[in-house]
């Protein structure tokens, strides 16, 4: 049974269409990666996935129930977690209460999940009174993610992580992103930074103009002619 | 100069429960609600309603407290005021706005809507009271002489003792309870808190609670220290504006500082100006912010 | 009521008709074309009201002057007062523009309810301005000589008439040059406009002002009609929320808009007199006005939650260039 079965799914804004009878899925435990050039439509895609905007066409499923057209919040109970690419954090929220936020549907206490997440995350736990706004990017993007995390998500939908981080921190976002998938989080992850992205993936699908062109696991993809002159920067 | 200072921070601590509530809903709803000062003026006149009329005619009488000029009674009629205003704007929030935001309607058109709400709301007390100046009580309370040359009436050291505890009540109620926390962060982020799994419908419900409850509050208070008429509030309006750009918009703790000064600066404007001034000195306040700071003391956005 | 008697009663709905027009169509400049939202309208009603008032009395003299204060008296022409009106609306309005248009909408909407209120306090408080609450009296009317007395309003409807037709001739003339359709695109998506070069302050400010020369128009035209001005007939509700009833019935960006809302909404505020004096009990006559302005509330409402586009809609066709 595919955790997340994306069926022909069309969707746009307002009278733009930018996805055509999308397909993809993505197993339990999986790490699934979308690459492809700007305006492919992958943000789009996630965004519809999460209920951010209605599909025109097609069908969603998730552990094999319909979720098409439901909204975050459904989903986010259903066990869906979704980490935009920008405006992620609430800057004027200190790093306990963004993280308290991603719990906001659970009616009993957290402490626990808070302690676990902040084990996951030691950087965090030591500004946990801190104003987010005056993190840093890459503190900010653990806030982000663990945030996410506070409801312990079976799928976790993820937009270009890695975006405006210095080297250094992108490597530690994909190793945080790696423990994550070790714990039995599926991760959707929409990627600029191809290599790194499919390195870490059990599979990846290569979007353009709206449309799934290539489809493989990610070490395949990683060595495709095709794909490393287009997407990895044609090097070796 | 002092007994002005002083009393400036009475009316200021009045215009700043307004202010309060206005910026909750500019943080959260994001529009200028104009309709806030005639919530204000609403939460009075049902005061008078159950203070003058409807209580007494229960047989409930009033229990006086020492020397302020109202009492028990009083006090019951403020909390239902403030719970029956509260009501009243999530009723207009789900006539009128919802179905606008559902829209998406612009924050102008909002707006409109809330001027167009202002002069309902303002036209029903006209119709229902009359145009004259009515008065909680028409006893004359004593000034006391207080330290540093400052005399005021009891009313209105229980005024401030009164919206210091609705403020801190507030902040507790910001700053350590769920939805609270989840009303920081929707007027953070909206479309995150919406990702987040917050329910932006309960935080927009207990939005206009708050801002309306404080409205009426203020507003119960300015009648208690000078009079009710029907267009009370409508004078606070820039006033209460003022004091939400001076703070930074969507500031609380910047719309009580500002109430404050605001308050300080209209008293001691009437040491050179007319009294009836006070709407317009608001104004230049407000004109000079915008050329100096127009994200005021602690804003953001 | 007679004829003659229902003919003049049809004359002065129509002049105040007129006059309303007017400022309908100085506000469809700024909102229905730019976007600008100016809630204080009474502020440039007033100003041209009285400007024209004391640029067309003499100083009082005699008698007159224990009563009577103004600032100045230069007992200049009518068609020279109205273009003061318009001058000194049309300055007023550049200054509340200067600061406030750079920032967001809604502070110009709290400046312009500042610059209204502040105004309305200025005449009635500085009686060395304009005699305070009392106001000036006797405000002449242009070319009374050639008409009699009683027929005199047929006179004065004309000249408001005309005043209408030019104005919305030359809105209509703007709207489709270059000019206006710039106004158009600063509405529609200030970034856009920005980034194509446009000096969107600017725009703004010449629709500002121009709109509120129209509006100072508008006041000037009042105040020789009613021959008596004085602070308290530029509230809230006739100077302003009215106005703006009056361009979201007709149709935002669409001046036969304009024009038909003026109409429409001061006939049904009038004819609302008659529905309140059959239907509400006596002991309500003083009530009678609040139920009128609550009424025009919720006809606001209703337009905004119904139809927002109006009754006419914004006009579609943009541009002579665009005929083919």
């Amino acid at each position: 049974m595919a955790l997340l079965d994306v069926r022909c799914v069309s969707s746009g804004y307002g009278e733009m269409t930018i996805l055509r009878d999308i397909s993809l899925r993505v197993d339990p435990g999986e790490v699934v990666t979308l690459i492809g050039p700007n305006g492919a439509g992958k943000s789009t895609l996630l965004k519809t996935i999460f209920g951010l905007l209605r599909p025109t066409g097609g069908q969603i499923l998730f552990e094999d129930t319909d979720i098409t057209g439901l909204n975050p919040p459904a989903l986010v109970r259903r066990g869906m977690s979704y980490v935009p690419q920008v405006d992620n954090v609430f800057p004027s929220l200190t790093v306990q209460e963004n993280l308290e936020m991603g719990a906001f549907v659970r009616h009993d206490s957290f402490v626990e999940r808070l302690e676990e997440i902040y084990a996951f995350f030691p950087a965090l736990g030591l500004k946990r009174k801190q104003r987010v706004g005056g993190l840093s990017g890459g503190e900010r993007q653990m806030v982000a993610m663990g945030r996410a995390l506070m409801l312990d998500p079976r799928l976790l939908l993820l937009d270009e992580p890695s975006a405006g981080l210095s080297p250094r921190l992108v490597r530690i976002v994909f190793e945080k992103m790696a423990e994550i998938n070790q714990t039995g989080v599926a991760l959707l992850i929409v990627e600029q930074n191809a290599r790194e992205a499919l390195r870490l993936s059990h599979r990846g699908y290569v979007m353009a103009s709206g449309e799934v062109r290539l489809e493989g696991e990610g070490s395949q993809l990683v060595q495709d002619e095709e794909v490393r002159r287009l997407y990895l920067g044609g090097r070796r | 100069m002092t007994e002005l200072i002083a009393y400036g921070v009475v009316l200021g601590s009045i215009i700043a429960l307004g202010a309060i509530g206005l910026t909750l809903l500019y943080g959260v709803l994001r529009f200028a609600h104009f309709a806030h000062g005639d919530l204000m003026t609403l939460g009075a006149y049902v005061v008078l309603l159950l203070n003058a009329d409807l209580l007494p005619a229960l047989g409930i009488p009033e229990l006086k407290l020492g020397p302020l000029s109202f009492g028990g009674r009083m006090l019951g009629a403020l909390v239902v005021s403030m719970a029956v205003t509260a009501l009243v704007a999530l009723l207009i929030d789900r006539i009128l706005y919802h179905p606008l935001r559902a829209r998406r309607s612009s924050p102008v058109i909002l707006a409109m809507a809330s001027l167009g709400m202002a002069f309902i709301l303002r036209s029903l007390i006209y119709i229902i009271w009359g145009p004259q100046f009515l008065f909680y009580s028409q006893e004359l309370r004593p000034a006391w002489e207080l330290p540093l040359a400052v005399r005021l009436k009891p009313d209105q050291l229980l005024i401030l003792v009164m919206v210091l505890c609705l403020v801190l009540l507030l902040y507790w109620f910001l700053q350590r309870t769920k939805l609270g926390k989840a009303m920081r962060a929707t007027a953070d982020n909206p479309q995150l808190a919406w990702v987040c799994g917050i329910d932006t419908g309960r935080v927009t419900a207990w939005t206009w609670v708050l801002g309306a409850a404080l409205a009426a509050a203020a507003g119960v208070l300015y009648g208690i220290d000078a009079q009710l008429r029907p267009d009370m509030g409508w004078s606070f309006l820039l006033p209460l504006f003022a004091a939400v750009i001076l703070g930074g918009i969507g500031s609380p703790l910047g719309a009580l500082v500002g109430g404050i000064i605001l308050g300080v600066v209209q008293q001691v404007s009437t040491a050179f100006l007319l009294p009836t001034y006070k709407p317009a000195v608001a104004f230049l306040v407000l004109i000079l912010l915008l050329f100096v700071r127009p994200r005021g003391l602690f804003g953001g956005t | 009521m007679d004829v003659s008697g229902l003919l003049s009663y049809a004359v002065s709905l129509a002049i105040m008709g007129g006059i309303y027009a007017v400022f309908t169509l100085g506000l469809n400049v700024q909102w229905g074309y730019t976007g600008l939202f100016n809630i204080g309208i009474a502020g440039f009603f007033a100003v041209g009201a009285y400007t024209s008032a004391l640029m067309t009395t003499p100083m009082p003299e005699g008698v007159y002057a224990t009563y009577v204060q103004q600032l100045v008296g230069l007992d200049l022409p009518f068609p020279l007062g109205l273009v003061g009106a318009m001058v000194v609306s049309g300055i007023l309005g550049l200054i509340i523009g200067i600061p406030t248009l750079r920032l967001r909408d809604d502070y110009l909407a709290i400046a312009t309810i500042g610059i209204a209120e502040s105004i309305r306090l200025i005449f009635n408080n500085e009686s060395w301005l304009a005699n305070g609450p009392r106001g000036l009296t006797g405000l002449p009317q242009p070319l009374r000589s050639w008409v009699e007395p009683q027929h005199y309003n047929y006179l004065y409807l004309i000249v408001v008439l005309v005043s209408v037709a030019v104005v919305y001739w030359a809105i209509e003339r703007g709207v489709r040059s270059p000019w206006g359709r710039v106004l158009r695109a600063v509405r529609e998506d200030e970034v856009a406009a920005a980034m194509h070069g446009k000096n969107v302050f600017a725009f703004k400010l010449q629709a500002l002002v121009l709109g509120a020369a129209i509006m100072g128009l508008g006041g000037a035209l009042y105040a020789h009609y009613v021959r008596a001005i004085s602070p308290d007939a530029f509230t809230p509700l006739f100077g302003t929320f009215l106005i703006w009833v009056m361009l979201m019935l007709g149709g935002s960006g669409n001046n036969k808009g304009a024009i038909l809302g003026a109409f429409l909404v001061w006939g049904i505020w009038t004819g609302s007199t008659f529905v309140t004096d059959q239907t509400l009990p006596p002991a309500w006559a003083a009530r009678a006005p609040y139920v009128r302005f609550l009424l025009i509330g919720l006809i606001l409402e209703a337009i905004i939650l119904l139809r927002p586009r109006g009754l006419l809609g914004e006009e579609r066709r943009v541009s002579t260039l665009l005929e083919e």
